[in-house]
């Protein structure tokens, strides 16, 4: 208990003290997390939707994989990631590895599915609710896709905030990928990680405390620059 | 331009996990009045309908246009599909879906939100208008393209009399210009108002058809003769 009144003491401090380094962290962890959600949506929505609207041979199978691969372990990823990108591995000369570039990489891979996934579900539903309308109109695949992603933007926000949520508490993949390196990689997660590591868990909890209050203020923003919850049923 | 009638179905057959839902069916539909298609539950008037729109499988014959354009025909569900934009959005969808230009889509619009009485709720969410408004909406939707033809199931079920006369009044007023209407109903009083012609199915199979008014004054079968009278056909 003592250490979580600490830890709130230490969170206050240094948001209130503007700590220099902080910032840094905290700038690089919403750099990178939100890179990752926007290259992951770009994929994994109209993903969603196209598996929502079309049928073809191996499309449960497709369906169940992804949903299987929500669960992927991140260790294992940033293993996977660190391994291709390694020197000797087959895109070592692009030199990504220990830069916030591989932990997006990372990330898009563990997020895409989590996206994929909840879009899907909902574009199911909506496609069942559009399907006689749209089809009655003789709209093409592309008009369709379009439309129910149009018409179920607020869902797939939703779906983008659960992959943000992961993204942003990532550490495994991370910090395998990344490193840890002071004012190059180093992240709210992986910070946390090393405090902790040294015992020093006053400021791990207050690392914890800002990753919090930023992950809730980033779900605020997107909810409220995209009017959610404002327009009756949507 | 070469018109879309007369619409030829030939041994149509429609069958669904080997039962067979409709048919064999043959039918011949010319370019003027309406025709109006009844039978009890189950006796294959929806699909009747979605196989002439062109929106069902059909498992044998074939269903021929003397020239096939999609686009000159629409389809009127019986419980309205509206899709989760404005009043106004949902009129001017199916004209942004063939790239009409902006000032005739708001042309369009103004019109038909004025015919149906909807001007006042134009930038409405649609899901919000009562039952009658809706399918008044979704009526106009069907008709801002201009097509040839309309196909309606059953659109003035659950419906009071109030919005069923209003869209009764719609629908004499398009069919006077030139629309040919061809319309699913339980309502003997309003296939007497609107018929031309009459189709009455049984187990899937036409079981009479021809003049309305022929057929009223003379139902040329005991089932036929039954159904009119109200009683239970089987």
């Amino acid at each position: 208990m003592i250490e979580i009144l600490e830890g709130l003491k230490a969170a206050f401090q240094l948001v209130v003290g503007f700590d220099a380094e902080l910032w840094e962290i905290s700038l690089r962890s919403l750099r990178v997390t939100l890179s990752a959600l926007v290259i992951a949506s770009v994929i994994a929505i109209p993903l969603g939707t196209y598996l929502a609207v079309q049928r073809f041979r191996f499309r449960r199978f497709v369906i169940s994989l992804i949903n299987a691969l929500m669960g992927l372990p991140p260790v294992v990823v940033g293993l996977v990631v660190y391994i291709l990108l390694s020197r000797s591995g087959p895109f070592g000369v692009l030199d990504l590895l220990f830069t916030p570039t591989a932990m997006i990489i990372a990330q898009v891979i563990i997020i895409t599915p989590v996206i994929a996934s909840i879009a899907h579900q909902s574009m199911r539903e909506l496609w069942a609710e559009y399907h006689d309308l749209l089809i009655s109109l003789n709209t093409s695949k592309r008009q369709r896709i379009l439309t129910l992603i149009y018409d179920g933007r607020r869902n797939l926000l939703t779906a983008a905030l659960a992959g943000f949520g992961r993204a942003i508490g990532e550490v495994g993949a991370i910090m395998i990928v990344g490193g840890n390196i002071d004012h190059v990689t180093r992240v709210l997660t992986t910070a946390i990680a090393l405090e902790t590591g040294k015992g020093d868990f006053a400021l791990a909890l207050g690392l914890g405390f800002v990753l919090i209050g930023i992950a809730i203020l980033v779900n605020i923003a997107i909810h409220s620059l995209s009017r959610t919850e404002r327009e009756g049923r949507w | 331009m070469t018109a879309v009638f007369p619409l030829k179905l030939d041994r149509v057959l429609v069958r669904r996990q080997s039962k067979t839902v409709l048919g064999p069916v043959d039918l011949v539909l010319d370019p003027q009045g309406a025709t109006i298609v009844i039978g009890p539950n189950g006796s294959g008037k929806t699909t009747l309908l979605r196989v002439m729109h062109g929106i069902e499988r059909t498992s044998g014959g074939t269903v021929s246009w003397a020239r096939d354009d999609p686009a000159k025909h629409a389809f009127v569900f019986q419980t309205p599909i509206v899709i989760r934009r404005t009043v106004a959005d949902n009129l001017a969808y199916p004209l942004k879906l063939v790239k009409t230009p902006k000032d005739q889509i708001a042309a369009a619009v103004d019109h038909w939100l004025a015919r149906i009485g909807l001007l006042g709720s134009r930038n409405n969410q649609a899901a919000r208008l009562s039952g009658g408004e809706r399918q008044k909406l979704a009526i106009a939707r069907a008709l801002i393209r201009k097509p040839d033809v309309l196909f309606l199931d059953e659109p003035c079920a659950n419906l009071d009399g109030h919005a069923t006369r209003e869209i009764e009044a719609l629908l004499h007023e398009v069919a006077g210009a030139g629309t040919r209407l061809v319309m699913a109903t339980h309502d003997m009083g309003q296939a007497r108002r609107l018929a031309r012609d009459l189709v009455f199915l049984l187990d899937g199979k036409i079981h009479e058809s021809g003049a309305a008014d022929a057929l009223f004054a003379a139902p040329g079968t005991a089932e036929l003769a039954a159904f009119l009278r109200g009683d239970i056909v089987t």
